[in-house]
Order: C-alpha cells, then structure tokens, then sequence
C-alpha cells in the first residue's frame, strides 16, 4: 500500500475537505491573480489513455492558471500502453517527471491500480464509466455558488439514470449533505439501479422517480439535465412517446421556478434547447468555468500549496 | 469431536457436505507427505449431514481463505492425540488472490499480473466487491 494522497472516488473527500476545496476554488475566483504563481515550477502530467478533450484542457489550463507546467499523452496510440506496458508502471515512470497527475483510462479501476505504486498524487479524470471525482466536485461547487449552500432544496436529475453515472456519484456526493430531496426523472426502463436506490432509503432522504419533467417542474430547485441515448430505449413507441419530455426548452421552463439552476455535465447533444441558453437559470456554462477552478484548488490542496488568504 | 487418527495436527470440522475436496485441492493438501483423511457425509447434530479433513501434522493454513470458502468450519488443532484449541472462522475483510474479477470493462481484465483482490462490502449478504471496479463478486 501506500499513503500518497490521490483521490479516485468523490467519496474519498470527506464532507470537510469538499467545503476547504469549495472555499479554496472561491477564494481563486474571487483573486486569481494571488494565485497565478503558485505551482511556479511544478509540472501536471495529463495521462489520457483515452481521449477526453474537454477533461483534459480543463486540467491543463487550470495548472497553467497557478503558473506550472504540463506534459502527457491525449490518446493511448502515442503512449507507452499502445506497447503494453503495464498502468503501474507508467505511473511510476511519469512520477519521476511530474510533480502531480491526471489520469483517464477507460478501464474501470486503472486509477487504483496505479495510486497502489505511484509516488506522485494522482487524480482520477474518469476511469471508464466508473468514477469521475472532478465532475461531482465541478457539480457540487456551482450549487454551492448559484444556491449559497449544499442543502435546502429539491433537485431534479433529469435523463438516463440507470447507466449515467455523472448522476450516481452526485447523489452519493450530495447525501451527505442535510435536507435535500431528490426527484429521479428518468423513462421507467432507465431508471436508478437498485444500490442507488437502496443508498437513498437507507439516508431515509426524500426522493420520488415520475417519467415526465413536465409534472414536476414547479417543484424544482435545480434541474440536473443528462442525455437520454435513442438506444437505450427498449421499443420505439416508448422512444416516440417519451423523447420530447427529457429535452429541455423554453417551453417546459414557464413552469419553472424563477431562481431555477439549470445544470448539465456536457457536452449536450438536444437535451437542452439552444433558446434556454440565454435564460439566467442556464448555469452550464458558468458550471464549465467551475471545472476549471475547483481543479485548480484539488491541484493546490495534494500538493500541499492549498493555504488561502495569504498573500505573494 | 473425535481426533482418531491425528497425533499433531488439525482437523477441519463442520465443512459444508460435498465441499471437501474443493478445500482439499485450494489447501494443497495433495503436496503434504503426512496421512490426510477426508470423510464425505458424515453425520452431523447441527447441519444433518458435513465433511470433515483430518491432517496429521500441524500445517500452516490460510484461515482467510477457508473463511471464505466455508465461514462455519472449525479448526481443531490437535496436540499429543488431544484436542488443544478450537478456532472459529469468520468471513475475511479482504480476500486475494482467491476469486477473480468478472467484470470484462475492469482493469483486471487486460492486465493479468494485477493480483485479483476483493473486500467484503456486505457481511449478512455474503456480498465481496472487487477493490479495483467495486463490481460484486457472484
Ligand atoms: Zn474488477
């Protein structure tokens, strides 16, 4: 074993690391400028044996804002994996590079394997359709940021809620937050899967699972919005009958609340109506620039330059 | 409990009926020179019917993995003809290298010198999870 902190699942932050981290990536926003040199020779390796463009310059540009460096790989045929060489052992070689590292694999449980041997802090960037840390924590800083807290309002989670795990791990994030409650809005063949399911009973937390997002509108604080793939339907009828409730558009927000949080992973393919864009209640691009900044804080806090307030 | 046929060493008792030879083989008690008995479908008061291995000789055994494999069975060490000690097993927090991961999207699948290891994520349910992809082990 070893004891290099990485961080691999949302769940190994405990509540007040995310507060510290959330509070940290405030205080960026608030002053980037105090934090433009702070990884001043530090280098980010970015190690994507699978590409993910958009995971990938968000690490990147988040070191390049505290003034480091990066190095890495954008796909697996350019890196040593393409030759077969084993994931710990990458790691180990990198770690005599770079002073931190972004993972991404598409096996589930490659991030593991190479925190067991590596010298270096790693960061899960997603490891197949397993865990993703820095999306909840991007999910978690901007209802921070657009509702003032965690707690104390009725999220919706809008899509395929059985194969999305982007939606799995913010539940499992926000559970250990007071007074929430959870509307699942999913087709009945897409719905939760059982060990969600039983997660949210045994918080003894109130939650509901409806088909459309139409009957619930009203209700919601915040709208999580994911993709719902054509494929995933069973039969076309379902898909016909059902496609129009899990996009979002101008339409179905009249309902809305007026201080609703509109929130998506992204990218979006039709999910969300271009014309929702412009409402204030959009909050998916602002969640993008988030991404940045609470990378920027997990980067300073493992390599332990994460002390806010003081000065250059 | 009856220790005929063993001076030093141990025997396994309450083994679930039929599987003895799986312990057997996993033990690699076939490599031992010392007189090994099993005995199928013995009776038993408190399981009707059970499977008991009796090895002359005081072998190291891995308790984690006959816990595993069999949480009820009884280690009775055997000193000079008499029984010494009676140990109870329980279900292991983490088992390695006993199981492997059946998951085809886990890392394990295409790096085969990873050593396959599992913790129990739920004792009542029997349930162990892969320490790598966390799938349940079935
Ligand atoms: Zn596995």
């Amino acid at each position: 074993m070893n004891d290099v902190r990485c961080v691999i699942n949302i769940t190994d932050l405990s509540v007040e690391e995310l507060d510290k981290l959330m509070d940290l990536a405030d205080d960026i926003i608030a002053d980037p400028v105090k934090y433009s040199e702070k990884c001043k020779g530090k280098k980010l390796a970015t190690l994507f044996f699978e590409p993910s463009t958009r995971t990938r310059l968000s690490f990147e540009s988040a070191m390049m804002e505290l003034g480091g460096n990066v190095l890495g790989f954008s796909t697996a045929d350019s890196s040593s994996a393409a030759k077969g060489e084993s994931v710990s052992d990458t790691i180990r070689t990198v770690g005599c590079y770079a002073d931190i590292i972004a993972m991404r694999h598409p096996k589930e449980g490659a991030p593991t394997v190479a925190s067991l041997k590596t010298t270096v802090p790693i960061i899960n960037a997603g490891d197949g359709g397993h865990y993703h840390p820095t999306q909840t924590l991007t999910d978690l800083l901007t209802i921070r940021r657009e509702r003032g807290a965690i707690g104390d309002f009725t999220i919706g989670l809008c899509g395929d809620l059985q194969f999305g795990r982007t939606v799995h791990s913010l539940i499992y994030a926000l559970l250990r937050y007071e007074n929430i409650k959870y509307v699942l809005i999913s087709p009945d063949e897409l719905r939760v899967p059982d060990y969600v399911r039983d997660e949210l009973n045994e918080a003894g937390v109130e939650w509901k699972e409806v088909e459309r997002m139409e009957d619930v509108m009203p209700e919601l604080d915040i709208l999580y919005m994911t993709r719902v793939q054509r494929e995933r339907f069973f039969n076309e009828e379902d898909y016909i009958r059902l496609k129009d409730s899990y996009i979002l558009d101008m339409d179905k927000l009249k309902t809305a609340k007026s201080d609703l949080s509109i929130l998506h992973p992204l990218p979006r393919v039709n999910e969300i109506s271009v014309t929702v864009d412009d409402d204030p209640r959009a909050c998916y691009f602002r969640q993008v620039l988030n991404g940045k900044y609470i990378r920027m804080a997990l980067i300073l806090t493992l390599l332990g330059l994460g002390q806010k307030g003081e000065d250059r | 409990m009856n220790v005929d046929g063993v001076n030093n060493g141990i025997v396994l008792d309450h083994i679930q009926a039929g599987k003895s030879m799986e312990i057997y083989r996993i033990l690699r008690l076939d490599k031992l020179t010392c007189s090994v008995a099993v005995i199928q479908n013995a009776v038993s008061e408190k399981y009707g019917k059970k499977d008991i291995i009796k090895i002359d000789e005081n072998i190291d055994i891995n308790l984690d993995v006959l816990g595993y494999i069999d949480p009820n069975i009884t280690v009775n060490r055997v000193i000079d003809g008499k029984l010494s000690k009676k140990e109870h097993l329980e279900l292991p927090e983490v088992v390695t290298d006993i199981i492997k991961c059946k998951n085809p999207r886990c890392i394990t699948s295409v790096e085969q010198e990873i050593v396959h290891k599992f913790r129990l994520a739920d004792r009542e349910k029997r349930i162990y999870r892969c320490i790598y992809c966390d799938a349940e082990h079935k």
